[in-house]
């Protein structure tokens, strides 16, 4: 279940499917990428998806982190979904690489997750979310 | 020396608080062991076997006196009055509560320090030259580079869980004092027609599957570097294996798909990442390198009065040239016969603080052999500098001499050793106790490791030793050959292991062959490639 969501635009009800199943029948507009999955497969389709849904089976697995920068990267404007084992010190990393909808298997504390969120006034890199790193700030 | 600026001293306040307030949801029971432990991991703080270890980071081993006074402090408030510098240039406290966790963070942060990353399967503290700045061969200073990638790191987004730790290594010499080549990245920053840039090495590092990282790239330019780098750590990220933590270091990705392949894939993904615009402009380098310019050297040069015979001993070991006339660089040895390696008490860092306060422009270095470094002290203050230590007896002359060990905690504190080091440590320096005898061996790197993690660096000792656990006991399995110079290389086990009373015997009787045959100038190491493993073997085992 989506808890937190950082977008204004509708809801996606329709179900996402395998990243295979997308491969091969290729009208579904939402897509699950599990951690072996090759975010870059789903390129040359990105306008026409409204949900990249990106399984986290283990918080350890940080594999959806890169996978979610490189969907945006490509210019991917579609709701970019971390579901599974996502915990409230995760939050601000996957914000940052683009993800801006949770799924968390565990259910989360809104104000927890708020203060993770706004722990940190700045950031020393550029990522995939607008923060402008310190670098750019020292030098404008 | 670096120097915090606003946006510096912020992001590491945040992170005290940050840690307060995890700290605190463990204590009310909010949270569980396991939800606290990818926290507290992320944070140098290790549940070992007696106590909470916490292991404060030391950017490229770099720290001024005030900084070291406050390791001082810390060790006196908060631990057992001493503290133990790593084989990663940090020093960790043993014996810490978890309740004071967060008031230690907080005076750390009062003094431009933090415990940031010192754990956890990230991007750990970078390690570098502890002559940075002082050496006669180096390129440039690497230490502006390392800051640099200090703050890349520090909270990277998408290399924050990575399949394991990551180590990155930074020298700006053809002399490796950081066994740079035994880092999951090592950087050799060099120059190519009057451009700065880097060699980059990917791959290498100890535990179970030692390796030596290939080059990757024979030279990545400065305004590319963070791009680059980038790209190593995302086909890692990617690729590296996650369904075995014992392969998952990056040097198990480039030793199964081969240099060859990763070096495309990078070159590859370097070409996308190139585009976003993640390298920080030149003036950021600059900013940074300004805080490292070289100090005010007023000293002409005169040689120090060498009529204290015990002087003139530790001028000899212990002393190295500098790169400024009239200077000397001044290595200090935490390797008391006897003692524990890389140990320190309270009184002895507020010593060598203020000896670098003094003598050496403020400031310290710790050195992945676990020992600390004054880079700037005038010849003419170096009695006045060993007066001072050996009063605090801190003036052994053993360096790089058979009885200044690395040595990783072993089974004495660690939760993962099979074996204890520091017992074998103590009885090999003992062994070795007569300063003529050592001497007479000369360069000889030996190193103990309590399991096979390979903290202890035992790889890449010219005699390495291992602790295993052997039906429950401890059991020492030795070898000879590894290096973590330029001169790289990893040890091969020579034979069937030995108790605790054995392996030093072992360890006596290779001396004993290497003295019979050694032609020349040549150290232990040297004479052991030259002849191979089986006079050795036959001499221990016969």
């Amino acid at each position: 279940m989506v808890e937190f969501r950082y977008r204004s635009d509708e809801v996606t009800e329709q179900p996402s499917v395998t990243l295979d199943a997308f491969l091969d029948q290729s009208n579904a507009t939402a897509v699950r990428l599990e951690p072996d999955d090759d975010a870059r497969a789903l390129i040359p389709f990105l306008d026409r998806l409204t949900l990249i849904e990106v399984a986290f089976p283990k918080y350890r697995d940080g594999r959806g982190y890169s996978a979610a920068r490189i969907l945006r990267e490509a210019g991917y404007q579609g709701e970019l979904r971390a579901q599974g084992d996502v915990l409230v010190d995760q939050i601000a990393f996957m914000r940052r690489c683009g993800f801006d909808s949770f799924a968390p298997e565990a259910s989360l504390n809104p104000e927890a997750v708020a203060r993770a969120l706004s722990n940190y006034d700045h950031v020393y890199q550029k990522a995939a979310d607008t923060a402008v790193p310190i670098w750019k700030l020292r030098h404008g | 020396m670096y120097k915090y600026d606003n946006y510096d001293q912020a992001i590491v306040d945040a992170r005290v608080a940050d840690f307060r307030d995890q700290v605190k949801r463990r204590i009310a029971g909010e949270i569980t062991e396991d939800q606290f432990k990818p926290l507290r991991l992320m944070n140098g703080l290790y549940l070992q076997l007696h106590a909470y270890m916490l292991r404060v980071a030391i950017p490229y081993g770099t720290l001024d006196s005030r900084q070291m006074r406050m390791l001082a402090h810390i060790a006196r408030k908060y631990d057992r009055d001493y503290g133990h510098f790593t084989t990663r240039q940090n020093i960790q406290y043993n014996w810490i509560k978890l309740e004071e966790c967060a008031d230690i963070l907080e005076e750390l942060a009062t003094v431009e320090m933090h415990a940031i990353q010192t754990s956890g399967n990230c991007i750990r503290n970078i390690s570098s030259d502890q002559y940075a700045g002082a050496a006669a061969d180096e390129v440039v200073d690497p230490r502006p580079w390392a800051e640099l990638l200090r703050q890349w790191s520090t909270f990277h987004p998408e290399f924050s869980y990575l399949p394991r730790k990551f180590k990155i290594a930074v020298i700006a010499s053809a002399e490796d004092r950081a066994a740079m080549r035994l880092h999951d990245i090592g950087l050799e920053l060099i120059r190519k027609d009057g451009e700065l840039g880097a060699r980059v090495f990917v791959g290498g590092g100890m535990g179970r599957t030692p390796m030596i990282a290939p080059e990757i790239n024979p030279f990545v330019k400065a305004d590319d570097l963070l791009s680059y780098l980038e790209a190593c750590l995302r086909v890692y990220n990617r690729y590296g294996r996650r369904d075995n933590i014992y392969k998952a270091r990056i040097k198990i990705l480039i030793h199964e798909i081969g240099a060859d392949e990763y070096r495309r894939q990078v070159a590859e993904e370097f070409a996308h990442v190139k585009t976003l615009g993640i390298d920080p402009p030149t003036a950021e380098l600059e900013r940074i390198s300004a805080f490292f310019a070289p100090p005010a050297y007023d000293a002409s040069d005169a040689e120090p009065d060498r009529s204290d015979p015990d002087f003139a001993v530790w001028l000899d070991q212990n002393v190295k040239p500098h790169k400024q006339a009239g200077y000397a660089i001044v290595n200090i040895s935490l390797k008391p016969i006897g003692g524990i390696p890389g140990d320190a008490t309270s009184a002895q860092i507020d010593v060598m603080a203020n000896l670098a306060e003094k003598y050496s422009f403020d400031e310290l270095r710790v050195t992945h052999a676990q020992n600390i470094v004054l880079p700037y002290v005038a010849k003419r203050d170096l009695y006045a500098v060993w007066q001072g230590l050996r009063d605090a007896e801190l003036a052994d002359a053993n360096l790089d001499l058979i009885s200044d060990i690395i040595a990783c905690p072993g089974l004495d504190y660690c939760s993962l050793a099979n074996a204890r080091s520091i017992p074998v440590a103590q009885k090999i320096a003992t062994r070795f106790a007569d300063m003529d005898r050592q001497r007479d061996l000369g360069e000889l790197k030996l190193k103990i490791s309590g399991c096979i993690n390979a903290c202890g660096h035992h790889h890449a000792g010219h005699i390495g030793i291992l602790g295993v656990d052997r039906k429950g006991v401890e059991n020492y399995q030795l070898t000879f050959g590894g290096s973590g110079a330029e001169d790289v290389s990893i040890g091969k086990i020579i034979g069937p292991g030995f108790d605790e009373d054995g392996v030093v015997d072992a360890v006596e009787k290779a001396t004993e062959v290497y003295k019979a045959l050694r032609q020349g100038n040549e150290r232990f190491i040297d004479t052991y490639r030259r002849v191979g493993m089986n006079p050795f073997k036959e001499a221990i085992y016969g």
